[in-house]
């Protein structure tokens, strides 16, 4: 869901790219409290693991591809504010080197990504969590469905974009219908990776896990 | 799993991603290529700024065989993204010591 240059106009782009700055730079800020000496690493090892998965293109329908977002992953790994600065990261880097999206588009597509998505994965993981039992396998299911809602809001912020500034004429709701059609498919996805992935982590070191943090809290020996 | 072992094994997983398994990834469009396409609008896209750039669309610039140019850029891009961002939390982070 890269948005290449052209799609829309430099106004609207330069306003989402205020937009994504801001949220940028309240992330640093708020980012501060989930990482620590522990969580920081995972978080850098999450941002690299969503770049690994993003060149994983996998089929969706005919003639049709999509890969891994990450909001939802790396929402769960590592909370909110470290999940927009590390989906910000893999955004820049991929336009910058990889000619992956476009460069005066890069506000577009972090506003999308790395805030849409995080945060609609945030608000729903954390009502399921409410829901759900305390358990390592509600968690990650909890995560896959974040996981499957989030593509296609992502998908929806695109065509808020679309509706606002694009350059070209065609119907806003065709354009709709079009992008969640698609992103529907996209999302089972993404659910199963983020699903497989949160999983895997929380089989190994749940201890990380900013979704999972306050489980066991009554268990733990805390060191001053 | 200790600290270390647990992230030498999420970064070496990342390496074989984007070092091996993407040479096997879908070349369709991707979701709003195909709708930018379906629909029409695909043609408002400019060639990005970048386009000439040496690892431009996941490929190393001047290595013929596809294989180990795509592996090459996936190897170079898992290890740039995880020395800026894990740099970056690290700056970022509470240091040990401090309350939350």
């Amino acid at each position: 869901m890269h948005i290449p240059d052209g799609f829309i106009d430099i106004p609207t782009s330069a306003a989402f790219a205020a937009i994504a700055a801001g949220a940028v730079a309240l992330s640093l800020k708020g980012a501060k409290s989930s990482l620590d000496d522990k969580t920081a690493p995972l978080a850098g090892l999450t941002a690299t693991f969503i770049f690994a998965v993003q060149m994983l293109n996998f089929p969706v329908a005919a003639g049709t591809s999509g890969h891994l977002l990450g909001a939802a992953l790396a929402t769960v790994l590592v909370g909110p504010y470290a999940a927009t600065l590390a989906l910000t990261i893999v955004l820049l880097l991929q336009a910058l080197l990889f000619a992956d999206g476009g460069l005066s588009a890069l506000g577009l597509s972090a506003f999308n990504m790395s805030i849409v998505a995080v945060w609609v994965s945030y608000a729903i993981f954390f009502t399921l969590k409410k829901i759900l039992p305390k358990t390592k396998s509600s968690t990650a299911a909890a995560a896959g469905i974040a996981a499957l809602i989030s593509v296609p809001a992502a998908a929806a912020s695109f065509v808020l974009q679309y509706a606002i500034g694009a350059n070209a004429t065609f119907s806003v709701s065709a354009v709709l219908a079009a992008m969640i059609g698609t992103h529907v498919l996209i999302g089972i996805g993404e659910a199963l990776i983020t699903l497989f992935a949160v999983g895997a982590v929380l089989a190994s070191r749940s201890d990380l896990v900013y979704g999972y943090k306050g489980e066991k809290a009554s268990l733990e020996i805390r060191n001053a | 799993m200790k600290q270390r072992n647990f992230l030498i094994s999420g970064f070496v997983a990342s390496l074989f991603l984007a070092g091996v398994v993407s040479f096997y990834a879908s070349s369709s469009p991707d979701g709003l290529e195909k709708v930018a396409q379906d629909i029409g609008f695909s043609e408002t896209a400019k060639e990005n700024t970048n386009a000439d750039g040496a690892l431009a669309d996941y490929g190393v610039k001047g290595v013929e065989n596809e294989r180990l140019s795509t592996g090459a850029a996936g190897v170079i891009g898992v290890i740039a993204t995880g020395v800026i961002s894990t740099g970056l939390f690290m700056l970022v982070r509470r240091k040990s010591g401090t309350e939350k």
